[in-house]
């Protein structure tokens, strides 16, 4: 995975000639270790038994017992398959979108920005400095009615004033773009600001235009910012409900709506656990998949 | 490739009158050249010189700002990179690290439409005896085995022209030294013009055939390795390529076929064909190997003083102080007529007047001298 070599790398020296028993490493990992023993390896036991429990008979609002009952996967994910599907989609969309508007963003500021290069990050970053919350609120404000887009877009005559785009589809993919597109851009700059701007040269040298040194050159070595980005947009965006609850209506609802009330709303923690265990799966097929296609493995 | 001389008769490059100009800094200053097609050609300089930016105007990397260039009877000035039949070898190589060295090599033929390559890669990668490494990625390679991808990378294309930036700059001096025998090896068998930029002097001098000397976006002097050693014509030239003794002197007399100098009360004699100037004051240049710890020559000085020696295998190199305190820089071959001298010494200095060249007086005695290690 392109946006892991940078620390397989880091172990690779050769350290054979020294038989050293420190236990310095260990010291050093163990922080990190307990921390995700605790707070993952253990929640992550502890979900995927209560995934399988099951409420006894007459038994009070939020007990459970182990049964064993895979079943529940069953339930769950044909009670919810609509939400699923919905979830890969909006993701879907959302990270094209975001790849779309990062790759040109990203290309600019690596080759193009001179000494306005940091500052451009910053921007890129800025958002950060502020809740995803209130960011993700003020994008009602941004597609209201009475909002700067909806009543630019009402001057053009392919729509009329029924026009909305609160509690839309298009306001949740909207808000998974924007919430995540700093994920893509960064990893995309990181891997064109590594391009020998020579390469480009030769390839011009070598009989290929503009276009061509883009699609041939360009684009294969920005590929593992590519994947990254991607992963990283996708991964959270699929997850994600905090848009589709700020910005989307009962029609939009994604999987990770359905989680919440499942645990906090209904309690129904065995239908919860299956489910979020079916999305953890169902992400890392996709990425398994998408990683092996884009062959980024081989890109040093 | 090795079967076939590539005689393409493509006509000479000829660079007429070009000028580059960044804002204010002139690059390259007014700047005329012909290169003979298929010769080896190099243009040395100090970094600064404006011989990279002289290079990326003919391979259409930079716009010359006036100026024209053609190859044969088709003006190139400004014609697209992609566009025009002259290839690059980068300094750095620039191979593309995400493409296999067969695909590198492949990439300016895929390019212009030619389906099968194999045969042309595979005769390109035996010609940089490379053939075993095809399906490896340039990040496998060793930086020789690189520099030798990016020119069969290049040739591959049968450009008109090939250049060369600064090829070897990033190899150690032994591969160096061997690259340079093999480029010089690939030039003679593919017969393109090679145009090579270098501050090495010797790496110009070893494969060039002829070499133009650039300083300030001008070039100071062109001439075969023999003609620019033997014969500087200006005091940049004789410091830039090894190293000169000058000592500056005025002309007394010019007559038969000899011109006579006197500096601090020494007299010598130079031939009139290798004075460069109508000036009577001048910088009279000898070569450290040319002089010879005697005095019974034409041309010498008494009363000198060892003031340093270092042993070098070859040769042994003094530092010796004239009467009126100049130093002066002499090469002695390690053989039967070795003197073995030390420090504080008293010597004399003599050499041949065929071996004197005399230089315009108004130059900087300076110039030149200790840039070519700058980079």
């Amino acid at each position: 995975m392109a946006f892991l070599h940078g620390a397989t790398r880091n172990h690779s020296g050769p350290r054979s000639g020294i038989k050293s028993r420190s236990i310095t490493p260990y010291l050093l990992l163990a922080p990190g270790l307990i921390w995700l023993v605790t707070f993952f390896i253990i929640p992550i036991f502890s979900l995927a038994s209560t995934s399988t429990m099951v409420r006894p008979e007459g038994a009070q609002i939020g007990t459970y017992v182990q049964e064993l009952r895979f079943q529940n996967y069953v339930d769950a994910f044909t009670a919810n398959q609509e939400q699923y599907i919905r979830s890969f989609v909006y993701a879907g969309i959302a990270t094209i979108l975001a790849l779309a508007i990062a790759f040109p963003l990203a290309y600019m500021i690596a080759f193009k920005s001179g000494k306005y290069r940091n500052v451009l990050l910053v921007m890129v970053v800025a958002p950060f400095f502020t809740s995803f919350l209130l960011r993700t609120v003020a994008w009602t404000q941004i597609l209201g009615d009475e909002g700067p887009i909806v009543s630019t877009l009402k001057l053009l005559p392919f729509f009329d004033d029924s026009l909305r785009l609160t509690a839309t589809p298009i306001a949740v993919v909207s808000g998974l773009t924007y919430n995540f597109l700093p994920f893509m851009t960064l990893p995309l700059y990181a891997s064109l600001e590594r391009i020998d701007p020579r390469t480009l040269e030769a390839a011009g040298d070598l009989y290929a235009n503009g276009f061509t040194t883009f699609r041939k050159v360009t684009v294969p070595l920005a590929m593992p910012g590519v994947v990254a980005g991607t992963l990283l947009t996708f991964i959270p965006a699929a997850g994600d409900y905090v848009n589709a609850t700020l910005l989307g209506n009962p029609n939009t609802k994604m999987i990770g709506n359905v989680i919440e009330s499942r645990f906090f709303a209904v309690v129904d923690y065995p239908t919860a656990a299956a489910l979020s265990f079916t999305l953890m799966a169902t992400i890392l097929i996709l990425v398994t998949l998408y990683i092996r296609k884009s062959g980024t493995d081989e890109l040093v | 490739m090795a079967n076939s001389k590539v005689s393409q008769d493509t006509g000479d490059l000829v660079l007429n009158r070009v000028s580059k100009f960044y804002g204010d800094f002139c690059a390259v200053d007014d700047l005329s050249l012909t290169v003979p097609d298929g010769s080896f050609f190099a243009l040395l300089g100090p970094s600064g010189c404006g011989k990279t930016t002289t290079l990326r105007m003919i391979a259409g990397l930079e716009e010359p700002s006036q100026g024209t260039i053609q190859i044969g009877d088709n003006d190139i000035t400004t014609q697209k990179p992609y566009r025009r039949n002259v290839n690059t070898v980068f300094q750095n190589y620039a191979l593309f690290p995400h493409l296999t060295i067969f695909e590198n090599i492949a990439f300016g033929l895929r390019r212009r439409g030619i389906k099968d390559v194999k045969t042309e890669v595979e005769n390109a990668l035996n010609l940089v005896e490379l053939g075993h490494l095809a399906e490896r990625k340039p990040g496998q390679l060793s930086g020789g085995q690189q520099q030798r991808i990016a020119v069969a990378r290049a040739i591959v294309n049968r450009p008109e022209v090939l250049l060369l930036d600064e090829p070897l700059g990033a190899l150690d001096l032994k591969l160096r030294r061997q690259m340079q025998i093999e480029l010089k090896r690939i030039q003679m068998e593919v017969g393109i013009t090679f145009i090579h930029v270098t501050h090495d002097q010797e790496e110009a001098m070893t494969m060039a055939d002829t070499i133009a000397v650039m300083n300030q976006g001008k070039i100071e002097q062109m001439g075969s390795a023999t003609e620019l050693y033997e014969a500087p014509k200006t005091a940049f030239v004789a410091n830039f390529l090894g190293q000169c003794n000058l000592i500056k002197a005025k002309v007394q007399s010019r007559a038969g076929g000899k011109a006579v100098v006197t500096a601090k009360g020494h007299t010598f004699e130079v031939p009139l064909s290798r004075v460069s100037t109508d000036s009577d004051s001048v910088l009279l240049g000898v070569r450290p190997e040319k002089l010879r710890l005697d005095d019974r020559g034409v041309n010498s000085i008494k009363d000198c003083v060892v003031t340093d020696r270092s042993f070098v295998g070859t040769s042994t190199q003094y530092l010796v102080r004239t009467p009126w305190d100049l130093e002066l820089v002499v090469f002695e071959q390690n053989d039967e007529g070795l003197h073995d001298l030390h420090v504080g010494d008293k010597v004399s200095l003599e050499w041949d007047a065929e071996h004197t060249f005399a230089l315009d007086g108004a130059q900087d005695i300076n110039a030149g001298a200790d840039l070519e290690d700058e980079e």
